[in-house]
């Protein structure tokens, strides 16, 4: 299959290795990954902070480079929720019929990554090996917004060598929140403990999840408190042949 | 019209008011044990209804059409009330509330009431104002009489005093009661309670209830509890005036089968609640001798213009969104300044009142969804609060200072960025560059403005000298698309 990748901005910039990990799982497996260049973001941040009118041009932006793909790839659930969830309202608040028709025709070939393997592409063995203990934090918007469900931890399951472990209140929010995590600084942090506190309870070496913004968060929380606990997007745990990161 | 919503004028924003609260450990403690038993309770009693997610779909449907007809429902149920004997009352605001209660209960010869399921009544501050009026009030929901007796604020919808635990009730009993032998027993604290609310029950001539729901076809009421208090000021006093907002009001008597399935799991987690009183004008041999409602708009019906802002109005009242909320979780109730707490407060107070009152409440969210997957009659709350958060920042920018400030002035430059591949490269390159001023060794440190708030407390790897796309086109030769 013909894979666009749409990796978001900060992933981009903040954790190149996703991305990377990301064309080397879908290229291992087959497919043919290709990465517009101008790209930039889904207009997520813009949008939920309040800023809907900045938001429009960068969603015109992200249907016209994606509008021919045969799948489109993206390694952050919030910004697919984000799209599935406003894309197409804002395109009819725009009154505009094509784009609104570009959307609605879209829409149904972006996936967030787990989504992808496991459902669209119906793989849950990829060939990783990661001999760690990893446990799994379902961003909330992957679980209630994508609804992912299970797929993840199918992935997961199938790594040779790792062992999941149960993440205690795993679908409590981490306190992230996008521009919250600096507007309400210290109810993101007292929420962050709460989670810190229940990874590092399952005594696993690594925690992972389908979005690096709640990672992010858990590494700030973590690594502050000199936790030896490390945060790795699913991709790059995916991505794993058995070498040591 | 003049719309006052509890205190929330005078409320700090929700960041301030937050900090305060996260710095009571007894209070996060209370909080979070108490919504921890209730959220189980819950769960328990939603998972085994099969047909839970279409009684959702139906409570959501049946109040969507009741707010897009209103205005026909509510004088329905004026109309059929009247035929049984109660007399309608309409307030457009608080004020107007306020004076119609004062004046019939002066018109009764009353000086004293007592009260059930007030938060309407919280709502537009009767208490005050009947205490100006030379009344007194008396609380006699277990939670709200603590809340009264404390001097306090209420900090759940449902669960008013849940910030309290036995320890600090008994304490507060022993003194206001005069009984400095109470232990902190529930049986004990219940019974002195008891005591304490019987004698008046029995005196006391006047009741001032709220309602759950408004039944226009009958003109009924309905009002569920758990104690049996309400039932006693509901059965007992020679007049009833009952104050609901105007978003009450159901079409039929047999709606309540959807929503007296949906209310009591979502709000205690119990099957049914124990005490569901519901009546109907006034009868010769039963009950109160006069029944008068006050139907209270007091900004409702500013809501109703708007498909989604509507949406916000088909709350029931449950409290599941606060009791799943991770944000009220370290908070509880008082930082969001109102009466209406956790997210269906976040999104009700600054609707209700302008949003220069409440501001801060539409950005207290993380959008994790928590609330709308809970909410009995599907509210999209996160949603709202992104339609809110829209209105915030289009009132900001609209002054010269909102233009200005910082928030802004970074939001139009991003945008500006991410319109061209060539400026958001330059960005990036910007961001790799001028990181070096806070650089210490793989981190980033004391960053200047908003993101301070993130290294003051949290680390932050720096960022990486290749990007990914600096990767790719290495790989590639410039891209292959
Ligand atoms: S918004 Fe929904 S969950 Fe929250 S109190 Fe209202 S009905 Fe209950």
């Amino acid at each position: 299959m013909h894979i666009a990748l749409f990796v978001a901005c900060y992933n981009d910039t903040l954790f190149p290795e996703t991305g990377i990990a990301v064309t080397r799982v879908l290229e291992r497996l087959g497919h043919t990954v290709t990465f517009p260049l101008a790209q930039t973001c889904c207009g997520q941040m813009h949008y939920n902070t309040g800023y809907h009118r900045e938001a429009v041009p960068l969603v015109r932006r992200f249907v016209e480079m994606f509008r021919d793909a045969e799948a489109v790839c993206v390694p952050s659930a919030s910004c697919v929720a984000m799209m599935r969830e406003h894309y197409e309202m804002m395109a009819e608040a725009e009154n505009d019929a094509a784009f609104l028709a570009d959307v609605r025709s879209l829409l149904p070939r972006v996936f967030e990554f787990s989504e992808l393997l496991a459902n669209r592409l119906q793989t849950e063995d990829v060939g990783a090996t990661f001999e760690h203990s990893v446990t799994y934090h379902p961003s909330c918007h992957s679980l209630r917004m994508l609804h992912v469900g299970d797929a993840p931890t199918r992935l997961l399951r199938r790594v040779r060598g790792l062992s999941l472990l149960e993440l205690p209140k795993k679908e409590q929010c981490c306190g992230f929140g996008g521009t919250f995590a600096v507007k309400n600084v210290d109810v993101s942090v007292a929420m962050l403990t709460e989670k810190q506190g229940c990874v590092v309870e399952t005594g696993a070496e690594v925690v992972t999840a389908l979005d690096n913004s709640c990672l992010m968060q858990i590494y700030g929380g973590l690594h502050r408190s000199g936790s030896a606990v490390r945060t790795m997007h699913i991709a790059e745990i995916l991505a794993s042949e058995g070498v040591a990161r | 019209m003049s719309v006052r919503v509890g205190k929330t004028d005078k409320a700090a924003a929700f960041p301030v008011a937050a900090k305060t609260a996260l710095k009571n450990d007894q209070l996060r403690a209370n909080v979070r044990r108490a919504t921890d038993t209730i959220r189980g309770k819950r769960a328990l009693r939603v998972e085994e209804m099969p047909d839970w997610q279409k009684l959702r779909d139906a409570a959501s449907a049946i109040k969507a059409h009741t707010l897009r007809h209103l205005d026909e429902y509510l004088v329905e149920f004026e109309k059929n009330c009247e035929l049984v004997g109660g007399k309608v009352h309409w307030a457009r605001d608080a004020d107007e509330a306020n004076a119609i209660a004062v004046k019939l209960i002066k018109e009764y010869g009353g000086t004293e009431v007592i009260k059930v399921k007030t938060m309407t009544s919280d709502e537009v501050q009767m208490n005050v104002a009947l205490e100006a009026a030379g009344i007194t009030p008396i609380e006699t929901d277990l939670a709200d009489m603590i809340v009264q007796m404390g001097h306090d604020e209420p900090s759940h919808i449902v669960v008013p005093a849940l910030h309290k635990n036995r320890f600090e009730v008994r304490d507060l009993f022993r003194e206001t009661m005069q009984k400095p032998e109470l232990t902190e027993q529930p049986e004990e604290l219940t019974g002195a309670a008891r005591a304490y609310l019987r004698e008046r029950f029995l005196k006391v001539k006047i009741g001032v209830s709220g309602a759950n729901f408004a039944i226009a076809e009958t003109g009924g009421v309905c009002v569920v509890e758990s104690e049996g208090n309400g039932r006693m000021c509901l059965t007992m006093p020679d007049v009833l005036i009952t104050l609901v907002g105007v978003e009450k009001v159901i079409p039929r008597f047999e709606d309540l089968e959807v929503f007296l399935q949906l209310l009591p799991r979502s709000a205690t987690g119990e099957r049914m609640n124990p005490y569901n009183s519901l009546w109907c004008g006034v009868h010769p041999s039963d009950g109160p001798k006069a029944f008068h409602v006050i139907l209270l708009d007091n900004g409702r019906t500013n809501l109703l213009h708007d498909e989604m802002e509507r949406e916000t109005l088909e709350c029931i009242r449950c409290g599941a969104c606060l009791n799943a909320c991770p944000v009220y979780r370290e908070t509880g109730g008082h930082a969001y300044g109102s009466i209406y707490s956790g997210p269906i407060g976040a999104i009700l107070s600054p609707q209700l009142q302008s949003l220069e009152h409440s501001r801060s409440l539409p950005y207290a969210s993380t959008l994790c969804g928590a609330c709308y997957e809970v909410c009995p009659v599907k509210i999209n709350i996160p949603e709202i609060l992104i339609h809110l958060r829209g209105r915030v920042v289009r009132e900001e920018q609209a002054t010269l200072g909102g233009k200005l400030a910082v928030e802004n002035l970074a939001m139009q430059g991003a945008a500006i960025a991410f319109k061209s591949q060539r400026r958001y490269e330059a960005a990036q390159r910007l961001a790799q560059a001028g990181q070096a001023l806070f650089r210490e060794g793989d981190q980033l440190e004391n960053l200047p403005g908003m993101a301070g708030g993130w290294t003051k407390y949290r680390d932050l790897r720096a960022i990486p000298k290749q990007s990914f796309r600096d990767w790719w086109k290495s790989r590639s030769n410039g891209g292959n698309a």
